[in-house]
């Protein structure tokens, strides 16, 4: 397909930025959700650091962040040129 | 030879070897008939079946289906038929007869009853696999299925030393539960480990996996592996030693895998990283522990052959899946994005998924045993399964910005492939047990309490969040086209450059030497003289433990040599 008849075509759903915000609410609604959840059942934590309130919660959101600016630092170290090992 | 007695895995080599004499339509419809056929027999094969052969004097348990190996037997038979569909669009005699093979390969070793059984399969395995990688066609995976055969044979020398020893030890080639602490079994233990990618033994799986062919990756991530997980469970259940090494394998390789640029990369990272909860349930050894592993190796083999499967197609029709070249591919290739969301969803172990399902049994029976830290370790991973495989890789290949790439949708078999894995993952997590109903344990645990859907969610969807709130913000880090290092690096740089040092250094000696070339002449024949006469250390008869050990040791100069040139 050519560039003009692809800038002619309609830009996909999950182009137009109204539609990410909406994601995006919907992510933030469900997360409020979950939030509110802990409230609603019985816990039977098998360790202390479960009883924690919201303890699955602030794990994920740290975990998560954790590893990714750990991945981060890791390049520092051994990120090579993507051709590092062809020039042998 | 009756019904009862045949075996699946031998059916699949036979008809593997027959597949490579066959022409395409031919060779196709016996890729299909063959596990299709292969899961009949072992329907109908009762559970406690055994076959015993007996080849130069010594009695061969070739079959054994007992309620362990029948669940890994059936699920390489679904994976064997899965991959044939998915490869139907190709017209390639070699990959269709080595993936028969090779399947083959893997379940015969299942089902093998003694050591020696399982060393010829496990060997069959590495050998048989290894065109897969080849079939590539490019330099890179020469040199890396070279890497790859070194280090599976290199696995089987070592069993092989293992079982000698064990022998001499025991008496015995039964292939059962093994106490770790002779020499013998440490030598099995570490070569099931190299199988398994242990730590610092893992990188030939990162290093050839995805260089491998479309095809050719996805079958590959179905058996050598969980073969690895089926030996660990059958030698070593209740190890306390594969708990730590599991509960590593389970979180370093997330931290490769954010920082990967090779989709099929990143997936044999999180490949290792689901190796990892297998091998902590197999350490933990109760019997809600058991059936985690076993069902997760299960449901993992159908959800990673899903992905591998999506990201083979945006390979066939793009021609590349690097995430820096890849994005906005959902409109080209909605079939794909979806199925590739379901095995997303499905790793990561959202409700009603078969992750969802399997992963709660291990992760419950480290809560009953009192695991806490590798218990934590493990919900971290699941954090980091849910940033490598739930999010990054369907993220970057088929939304993030667009690449441009207007391709059309993967082919119709490649689709076809795709559903059923997906529809197997979501099946899996809507009626557990079906799946529970075929472990080697009963299952008594309902992983639908609301506690677990509740806070197992609340874990996967604040991953999201972070996710969302790392890219709005413009933390999240772009993806580079690069080369991350591994422990490769290591026989890769030094060790070549220390081989070529060697070399040079006895070029320079031989020179000097050319010079004295009759006292050498002389020497050598003194030496050979030596060697053949039985008062001298040489030619005295040695014995096979030594003998073992030496040949271990070549094999093992040679494992290093084929590494570096």
């Amino acid at each position: 397909m050519s560039d003009p008849e692809r800038e002619r075509e309609q830009p996909g759903w999950f182009d137009r930025p109204g539609n990410v915000n909406k994601l995006w609410y919907g992510l933030l609604a469900i997360c409020g959700a979950l939030t509110i959840s802990e409230f609603l059942y019985e816990h039977h934590p098998h360790f202390e650091i479960e009883k924690i309130p919201e303890f699955f919660e602030i794990f994920g959101f740290i975990a998560f962040v954790f590893i990714v600016f750990a991945g981060k630092a890791l390049r520092t170290l051994i990120m090579r040129d993507e051709t590092y090992y062809d020039r042998d | 030879m009756t019904a009862t007695e045949l075996n699946p895995g031998l059916l699949m080599i036979v008809a593997g070897l027959i597949a490579a004499c066959l022409p395409r339509r031919t060779r196709q419809a016996l890729t299909l008939a063959a596990p299709a056929v292969g899961i009949a027999v072992l329907f109908s094969t009762p559970i406690g079946a055994e076959s015993v052969v007996t080849v130069a004097g010594l009695p061969l348990t070739i079959l054994r289906l007992d309620a362990l190996a029948y669940p890994f037997a059936l699920i390489f038979l679904i994976a064997a038929a899965f991959n044939a569909i998915y490869a139907l669009h190709q017209d390639d005699r070699l990959q269709d007869a080595s993936a028969m093979v090779y399947a083959g390969a893997a379940i015969a070793a299942t089902l093998a009853g003694d050591l020696v059984t399982l060393f010829v399969y496990w060997e069959l395995t590495a050998i048989s696999s290894v065109f897969l990688i080849l079939a590539a066609g490019t330099t890179r995976a020469y040199r890396a299925s070279a890497r790859y055969l070194v280090w599976q044979i290199g696995s089987g020398v070592l069993l092989l030393a293992g079982i000698l020893v064990h022998y001499r030890a025991t008496g015995s080639l039964a292939f059962g539960h093994m106490q770790l602490g002779s020499t013998g079994t440490w030598l099995i233990f570490i070569a099931f480990g190299i199988k398994c990618a242990f730590p610092f033994l893992h990188n030939w799986l990162q290093d050839a996996y995805p260089e491998a062919t479309v095809t050719g990756t996805v079958v590959l991530s179905a058996f050598t592996t969980k073969l690895a997980v089926y030996t660990f469970a059958r030698g070593f259940a209740g190890e306390p030693l594969l708990v730590p090494i599991g509960a590593a394998m389970t979180c370093f390789p997330v931290f490769f895998a954010v920082i990967e640029n090779d989709l099929r990369r990143v997936l044999s990272f999180s490949l290792n990283n689901q190796l990892g909860f297998m091998l902590v349930g197999v350490g933990i050894g109760s019997e809600l522990a058991i059936n985690g592993a076993v069902s997760h190796a299960f449901a993992h083999i159908i959800y990673k052959a899903l992905l591998f499967m999506s990201m083979g197609a945006v390979l066939y029709r793009v021609g590349t899946v690097k995430a820096s070249e890849l994005g906005g591919l959902y409109k080209s290739m909605p079939w794909t994005t979806v199925f590739c969301i379901v095995g997303a969803v499905s790793i990561a172990g959202f409700p009603l998924t078969s992750g969802f399902v399997t992963k709660n049994l291990t992760l419950g029976a480290a809560e009953s045993a009192g695991y806490l830290w590798t218990w934590l370790l493990l919900i971290f991973a699941s954090a980091g399964v849910m940033e490598h495989s739930g999010i990054k890789i369907p993220y970057f290949a088929f939304f993030s910005h667009d690449s441009g790439h207007r391709v059309e949708e993967a082919p119709t078999n490649m689709l076809v492939a795709m559903a059923l894995c997906a529809a197997g993952c979501i099946f899996i997590g809507v009626f557990p047990q079906a799946l529970y109903s075929i472990m080697p344990y009963p299952v008594a645990k309902d992983p639908y309490t609301v506690e677990s859907v509740i806070t197992k969610t609340q874990l996967l969807v604040f991953s999201v969040l972070a996710f969302g709130v790392l890219v709005r913000t413009g933390l999240y880090p772009k993806e580079i086209p690069s080369t991350n290092l591994n422990t490769d690096w290591f026989l890769r740089k030094p060790g070549a450059a220390l081989l070529k040092g060697v070399v040079m250094l006895a070029a320079k000696l031989n020179d000097a030497v050319a010079g004295f070339g009759t006292t050498t002449a002389r020497a050598t024949s003194d030496l050979m003289q030596a060697m053949n006469d039985p008062n001298t250390q040489f030619g005295k008869p040695w014995p096979t433990g030594r003998m073992a050990f030496w040949t271990t040791v070549m094999l093992g100069a040679y494992l290093f040599l084929s590494y570096v040139v």
